[in-house]
Order: C-alpha cells, then sequence, then structure tokens
C-alpha cells in the first residue's frame, strides 16, 4: 500500500464522468472498459440463444421452434460468441487494459487507433445484429458455399459484411499491440522478461494481423456473389465452392488460436502467483505460445476431412494436427509442474484457472481424436465436434477470461468482491459446464449430427442431461455479473497488491493513474519470482 | 522534445516516428494477406480454365495497362522524392511532391475508369447484371475472368482511394505540423503508396499478360 494521505489519488476511472469523457476517451484503459460493456452484452446475447437452442433440445420433437428459425438460432450463436465475444474478449478487455500497465507503458502506441477499433467493431457487430432483426440467417456461423451463395434466402450478406467490418477492428488491435510490445517496453523489460500474458497476446496479435484479412477476402467474394453476381464459388459459373472452406479454414483454425491463446496467457499469470512458486518452464511456455501462432496457419485442412480433399493433403494435414498439440502439452505439463510443491491458495480466479486447466486438456485431448483421420471419418459433425470446441472455446477461454477478470479486478476497479459468492460461482460453472457438454461427446460417438432442432426418442437420455447442465452453466454465469456488479459500487477497497502477485500492473495504485506510472518504471530481473520476500520463504 | 509527440504513449519523437513506420509495416503485412488471398482465388480458377483465362485476358487494352502501371511507378518516384525531401527540410518542395503523386494517382484511376468503361461497352463486364457476351472455346472460363479482373483492380482501386485519401490529409494539415510529425506522416503514407504499388505491379502481369 502506497502512503497516501488526505487528498484521493488521481485515478483514471476520475477523469471525468460525462458519456463524452467514455465515448471519446483515448486513454487505454477506458477503451477497455468500453469493450468489456460491449462484449458482456453480446455474451449473454449469445448465451441467451444457447439456453433457447437447449430448450428446444430438451424433448426429442421439435416444438419450440420451427427447423428454420432453430437454423437461425444456432448460426446467430455462432456468429454472436465467435466474432462478436471470443475473438476480441480477453485481448480487447484484459489485453487493452493490462498490455501497456505490464511493460510499463504509458498507453497503447496507437491510442487513437485503440477507441476507433471499438466504433469500428460495434458499427460492424451491430450491421450484423440489424440482420438477425431483419430476419437472421441460417448458414451456420461458418457460411459455407454454395448454400450460402446460392440457396439461403436469408440475410447472408448483411451479417457476412458485419462480420467483414468487425474484422477491420480486429486489425487495428492487432497491429496496435505488437508495436507496442516492440516499441514502448520499459527500460530493462527484455523479451524474455516479459509475462506469458504479453507473450500470448503478442502472438495473438500476430495471428489477427496475418490470419483476419483472409477471412475479409473470402466474406467479401460471398457478398459479391450474392450482390454483383461474381460466381468465384458458384461451380455452375466455373467457380469451386470448396475454395471457399480452404480460405475460411486458412482464417478461422488459426482464430481458434487467437481464441484461445489469450487464455493461454491468463492461467499462465495466475497459476504462479497462488502457488506461490515462479513458472516452470518459462522460455518453453513463452515460444510455445509463438509455436502454436506459427503451426496454427498449417492446418486448415483437418477441417475438410470429409470434403473431397486429397488423401494425401489428408495424411499432411492430420500429421500436422498433432505437431500443434505438442506445444499446447508444453504448456499444461508447465502449469502442471508449477503447482508441484507449491502452496496453493483457492482463491476465486484461482478455481477458475484450474477449472481451465482440467477443461482445456480434456478438450484438447478430444482434438487428437478429431485429427485422426479415420475417426473424423466417424464423428464429422457429430455433437462430438461441438462437444470438443465447446471445451475449448467455453471450458477454456470463457473460464480463463472469468479467472482474468477475478485476478485484476481489483487492479481495474479499485473494488474487492466476495470470494465466497466467487468460489460458488466457479464451481457452479465449472459442474454445470461438464454437465453440459460432457454427454455431447457420448451423443456425438453414438451418431447425432449437429443442427438439427430434432432426434430419435434415443438420444433423449443425454439431451435432457445436456439441458439440465445449461441451466446450472447460466447460473454459474450470472452470478458473477451481480457479485462483480454490487462490488463496483458497495465492494470494500482494494490494496494495490491484493493477491502479492509480481508483475509491474501490480506495482501502481488500484485503480491505475491516467498515465498508468508516476514514473516510468525500471526491471532488473525476471518475471514470476514467487515466493517474495514477504512471503517469509 | 517531448512537445513534439502527438500520442501520449510515446516519450519522444524518434521513437514515434519508427512505431509508426512500424505500424505500417505490420499493416502491409495484413494486407499483403488479402490480396494474397484474391491473388490465389485468381490462380486457382486460372488453373481450371487455361483456355478461357487466355483468350479474355488478350480482350484488355495492354496499351492501357501498360500506360497505367509507368503513371503508378512515377507516381512511387514523386512519394520517393517527397520523403527525401522532407528528411532534408525542404517541406514546401516536398508538398509539391506529395501533390504530384496524389495527381498521378489520380491519372491512373482516370485511366482506369477509361479501360472500364470501354469494357462495359464491349460486353466483358459480367457484373452488376450488365450484358455480358463472349465469343471463345470456353466463355464461362473467360467469364470468371472478367469477374475476378473487376474484383481485384476494384479492391486495388479502393486502396489507391485510401491512399489519396491519406495523402490529403497530411497536406491539409502540413503547414500547422512540426517538421517531426511531416517526416512520421510522410513516412507512413509513402510506405503504404509504395505497397498499393507493388500490388498493381503483381496484377497487371497476372491480368494483362496471360498468352503474350
Amino acid at each position: 500500500m502506497s502512503e497516501r494521505i488526505g487528498a484521493v489519488p488521481a485515478t483514471y476511472m476520475g477523469e471525468g464522468s460525462g458519456p463524452r469523457a467514455w465515448l471519446l476517451t483515448t486513454d487505454h484503459k477506458r477503451v477497455a472498459w468500453l469493450y468489456l460493456v460491449a462484449l458482456t452484452v453480446f455474451f449473454f446475447l449469445g448465451g441467451a440463444m444457447a439456453v433457447l437452442i437447449r430448450v428446444e433440445l430438451a424433448t426429442p420433437a421439435g416444438d419450440l421452434v420451427s427447423d428454420d428459425a432453430y437454423d437461425r438460432l444456432f448460426s446467430i450463436h455462432g456468429i454472436i460468441m465467435v466474432w462478436f465475444f471470443l475473438v476480441p474478449s480477453i485481448p480487447a478487455t484484459l489485453g487493452n487494459f493490462l498490455l501497456p500497465l505490464m511493460i510499463g507503458a504509458r498507453d497503447l502506441a496507437f491510442p487513437r487507433l485503440n477507441l476507433a477499433s471499438w466504433y469500428v467493431f460495434i458499427f460492424g457487430s451491430g450491421f450484423t445484429l440489424y440482420s438477425v432483426i431483419a430476419g437472421g440467417v441460417d448458414t451456420g456461423w461458418t457460411f459455407y458455399t454454395p448454400f450460402s451463395t446460392m440457396f439461403s434466402n436469408s440475410y447472408v450478406s448483411a451479417a457476412a459484411f458485419g462480420v467483414f467490418i468487425v474484422g477491420f477492428s480486429t486489425i487495428m488491435t492487432g497491429i496496435n499491440f505488437i508495436v507496442t510490445v516492440h516499441k514502448l517496453r520499459a527500460p530493462g523489460l527484455t523479451w524474455f522478461r516479459l509475462p506469458i500474458f504479453v507473450w500470448t497476446m503478442y502472438a495473438t496479435a500476430l495471428v489477427m494481423v496475418l490470419a483476419t484479412p483472409v477471412l475479409a477476402a473470402s466474406l467479401i467474394l460471398i457478398v459479391l456473389e450474392r450482390v454483383f453476381g461474381i460466381g468465384v464459388f458458384d461451380p455452375g459459373l466455373g467457380g469451386d465452392p470448396l475454395l471457399f472452406q480452404h480460405l475460411f479454414w486458412f482464417y478461422s483454425h488459426p482464430a481458434v488460436y487467437i481464441m484461445i491463446l489469450p487464455g493461454m496467457g491468463v492461467v499462465s499469470e495466475i497459476l504462479p502467483c497462488f502457488s506461490r512458486r515462479p513458472l516452470f518452464g518459462y522460455t518453453a511456455v513463452a515460444l510455445s505460445s509463438m509455436a502454436i501462432a506459427i503451426f496454427g496457419f498449417l492446418v486448415w485442412g483437418h477441417h475438410m476431412f470429409v470434403s473431397g480433399q486429397s488423401a494425401y493433403a489428408g495424411l499432411v494435414f492430420s500429421f500436422l494436427s498433432y505437431c500443434v498439440a505438442i506445444p499446447s502439452a508444453i504448456k499444461v505439463f508447465n502449469w502442471s509442474l508449477t503447482l508441484r510443491k507449491g502452496e496453493i491458495a483457492f482463491e476465486t480466479s484461482m478455481l477458475y484457472a484450474l477449472g481451465f486447466l482440467g477443461l482445456f486438456t480434456f478438450g484438447g485431448l478430444a482434438g487428437l481424436f478429431l485429427a485422426a483421420l479415420a475417426v473424423d471419418v466417424h464423428v464429422h459433425d457429430t455433437y462430438f465436434v461441438v462437444a470438443h470446441f465447446h471445451y475449448i472455446m467455453v471450458g477454456g477461454m470463457v473460464t480463463a477470461f472469468m479467472a482474468g477478470i477475478h485476478f485484476w479486478w481489483p487492479k481495474i476497479t479499485g473494488r474487492m468482491y466476495s470470494e465466497t459468492w466467487g468460489r460458488i460461482a466457479a464451481i457452479v460453472t465449472f459442474l454445470g459446464f461438464n454437465l453440459t457438454f460432457f454427454p455431447q461427446y457420448v451423443l456425438g460417438f453414438l451418431g447425432m449430427p449437429r443442427r438439427y432442432h430434432a432426434y430419435p426418442p434415443e438420444f433423449a437420455f443425454w439431451h435432457i442431461l445436456s439441458s439440465a447442465g445449461a441451466v446450472v452453466l447460466a447460473l454459474g454465469y450470472l452470478m458473477p455479473l451481480f457479485s462483480l456488479g454490487w462490488s463496483l459500487f458497495r465492494g470494500p477497497r482494494a490494496p494495490d497488491n491484493p493477491w502479492r502477485a509480481t508483475g509491474l500492473e501490480w506495482k501502481t495504485t488500484s485503480p491505475p493513474p491516467p498515465h498508468n506510472f508516476d514514473e516510468t518504471p525500471v526491471v532488473d530481473g525476471p518475471p514470476y519470482r514467487y515466493p517474495l520476500a514477504e512471503d517469509g520463504a | 522534445m517531448s512537445g513534439a509527440v502527438e500520442s501520449e504513449a510515446f516519450r519522444d519523437a524518434e521513437r514515434e516516428r519508427q512505431a509508426d513506420a512500424f505500424g505500417m509495416w505490420i499493416f502491409i503485412g495484413s494486407e499483403a494477406m488479402l490480396f494474397g488471398a484474391v491473388m490465389l482465388v485468381y490462380l486457382t480458377a486460372r488453373m481450371a480454365h487455361p483456355e478461357g483465362f487466355g483468350e479474355a485476358s488478350s480482350r484488355l487494352s495492354l496499351l492501357l495497362g501498360t500506360v497505367n502501371t509507368a503513371v503508378l511507378i512515377t507516381s512511387s518516384l514523386a512519394m520517393a522524392l517527397a520523403d527525401l525531401l522532407v528528411k532534408l527540410g525542404r517541406r514546401r518542395a516536398a508538398a509539391w511532391a506529395l501533390a504530384a503523386t496524389a495527381l498521378l494517382g489520380l491519372a491512373f484511376l482516370a485511366v482506369k475508369g477509361v479501360e472500364y468503361a470501354d469494357e462495359v461497352r464491349e460486353g466483358l463486364a459480367p457484373v452488376l447484371g450488365l450484358p455480358f457476351a463472349f465469343e471463345g472455346a470456353d466463355p464461362r472460363g473467360a467469364q470468371l475472368f472478367f469477374e475476378l479482373y473487376f474484383a481485384s483492380t476494384g479492391l486495388h482501386a479502393a486502396h489507391l482511394i485510401g491512399g489519396l485519401a491519406a495523402i490529403a490529409t497530411v497536406l491539409a494539415t502540413w503547414r500547422r505540423s512540426t517538421d517531426a510529425a511531416c517526416l512520421r506522416r510522410t513516412r507512413a503514407v509513402g510506405l503504404y503508396w509504395h505497397f498499393v504499388d507493388i500490388v498493381w505491379v503483381f496484377l497487371f502481369p497476372l491480368l494483362y499478360l496471360v498468352h503474350r
């Protein structure tokens, strides 16, 4: 705790409070808040769609919504969750807030670009929401051709165009992060002294900058085909519908790493802190993030094993998909060894981080099943795939997001929240998640295809389990909304470093002053120097 | 020095200039992936329809395409001069060089417009429901060629217009800006302009020189 006497210290939150001061801010910490509010809205919007889906699937008959409405429900659930929540989630909120703090900078390199990225995001996502209100999209989040270009009579162009615009926002964030890490590190902060969170943000930003434009190209070609009749994906016009899948997955597989790398960064900060141990194998963890970013570009074909691509291409993509599991496994082993002989404290964010560790591992191992050519043919487009990516995206990334929000909440808001309610929510989320998605592995293996609103009665048992789990899971996500919301106004004041954590962000006040540090910090050693001297170890 | 920085994140102007140029390089990397994807689509279609693409390509105006290539490369020369002049502190001359760059860019767009108009008149524009007629061995391949021709040159033209807007913005604030700011912006805009030029250097042989 710093010695504050009398006057309240200046914080970024006190710098003007009208809508103008927030909506025209270039302070990275306030832009992070703008994103946090927008993303929370999208998360619960997408979540509401998921609840409707699970309610429909609680009975074998398609009785709540029509098949057409069901297609629209899961499409918009996917589009919102992938592009308007998962891709920006940790980078645009925690990354925006913490990246400059962690490297001892006053702001991101391009503060105005940062604010502009939020407006582009709002404009693009609003455009897509318009398409939902106007009548919806029934292509699924993948916009597969030729269905999306030739047959779908839903609002594909508007939805795709909105996602295209949001892509620019992603690229803006990516450029900002890369330049910031290169050019604004504090004196003494060499690359191998960076916290892993910064490494993962850097790797994520690289993927954002290099993969998103390919998505832009493929989506704009869909819009051109629908609006102007340019038929590159239309076999009737001499085009090739499979080409879309290649372009789409060239983006969307790396985008999976946009969605998981930041989560890996978050738990790499939390696990050492709450086990009072330095991160095991720092260099390997740092470099494995880069390896994931690079290998992630070479595995897109594993989404296309049954598409009719050549068997040799399938073999190579299968092999490379196993290779990309290696850096992920390196991380899991290093996280586990960090816990060894640690003094583990089960604070809320630690519970979430441990949940991440288990769920990510479980989902990742299922990924190895899917990387195997023959197994993939059996479970392709079944609930097995649905369960796999929800274990990574929800069990992994959303859990890590919750972990990070709880870990840095005192720094962001200057308030403490109720540990008791936080821990209960973390456990409820973990149980609810497994109850929702584990049955889907079984369903998939039994042959239940994805994207159907009705199913034979023999699948009912597992579907009912899954729907019941969704209710628990929804409760788990609503609890923090209230407990954190309450703490924002009523929570006790947070000290500068409530978790006795290392890292430059804990050296400044909670919440930080407008320019982060009163004087530029100087770094003289590696990160994660646990246990601290004051721990009495 | 500290008065010369624009973004509060930086403490000195030289660091900010490096960061701006570096940021532009990253953006160019991203743009290269965008055009790379479009060219990949083009090449895939061309492998499927070698005959149609060859025939269709020979209907483009090689003369206007060549003139435009020369115009655009000359505009890059003017941009390089602007960069040099501003570094030497000759800001007035540099502003003229930037204006010349922009004028050559406009000339490129004008010639491109003439080409588009000719192609529409000859019934070679299979977009927006315009009439399209092509006599040859593979009219479907030819149609795909023209679709991709309009898509890729249109995308390039949109980027060129973006570059013109950037130059106009730099010139509009030229007199009020510090030397450091002028240098930083000219560098960044210049990098972008050269990139758009290089994209054309790839598009020109891909589109105009298929069977020559």
